[in-house]
């Protein structure tokens, strides 16, 4: 039995019913040939860049399971024809990645908190003549805090 | 004899030791790099998105690869950005 994971990303300008409904049509032609084991429907999303000069996506992760991978070729090949669908990725699942999921969606995978730091305002001296000191802004004296992923180094 | 404690050295006698580098990967038994993870794939790619060395980074070269490839995937699928400035 193979594992394997689609991504898509449905095309955000459609009408609420035709995204349910493509998103839909291609679960419903995996659910045909596989057995589903997770739908998960992200939903909007902003998008790293453009695609096709649209900046979010309805984004739909589908993990499924099946004895032969014939069902990929014909899936990947409906995605490619359908104009609705900016991008899709599927993936084969290791052990390992299954494991993965299993354990994301039981909750045992915590996810990374980032603290953000305060904008530092600079309150250097103004050096043109005859121009007063503007009072600062200092918001109840909040220090910078420092980031708590210590082993990241400078890679610029 | 001066007493240990009344040397006083110019700059710390502690800098220039070795600094522990290790893979947080075969540290920890992570087995599984998810790409859609972003949060976590953010720590392997510098503020204009481009993927960090190895010696930055300190993984294995077996797990460099696989986040290299959770990032190439996590880019087609507009997880993270190609080319940008001011990711972080």
């Amino acid at each position: 039995m193979r594992n394997y994971e689609v991504t898509f990303i449905v095309d955000p300008t459609l009408s609420n019913d035709e995204i349910k409904s493509t998103a839909k049509t291609y679960v419903d032609q995996i659910s045909a040939g596989a057995k589903i084991v997770h739908n998960n429907e992200i939903g909007l999303r902003q998008l790293a860049y453009g695609i096709k000069n649209r900046n979010t996506g309805i984004y739909t992760c589908v993990e499924f399971e099946v004895a032969n991978g014939a069902i990929i070729d014909e899936l990947e090949l409906a995605m490619r024809r359908d104009e609705r669908i900016l991008r899709f990725l599927s993936v084969k699942l290791d052990k390992y990645g299954v494991k993965y999921n299993d354990d994301k969606r039981a909750g045992k995978i915590g996810t990374i908190v980032r603290k953000k730091k305060p904008v530092e305002e600079d309150r250097g001296r103004d050096k043109r003549r005859n121009n007063k000191r503007r009072p600062s802004n200092n918001k109840g004296g909040a220090k910078p805090q420092a980031k708590p992923a210590a082993e990241k180094t400078a890679g610029n | 004899m001066a007493s240990r404690d009344d040397i006083k050295f110019l700059s710390n006698p502690k800098i220039g030791s070795k600094r522990n580098k290790y893979c947080r990967f075969r540290k920890f038994g992570i087995k599984y790099i998810d790409y859609k993870d972003t949060a976590f794939l953010e720590q392997f790619v510098n503020d204009q998105g481009k993927i960090l060395p190895r010696r930055i980074t300190g993984n294995s070269l077996k797990y460099q690869r696989r986040v290299s490839t959770a990032i190439k995937r996590a880019r087609h699928l507009a997880l993270l950005p190609y080319v940008t400035d001011l990711l972080k």
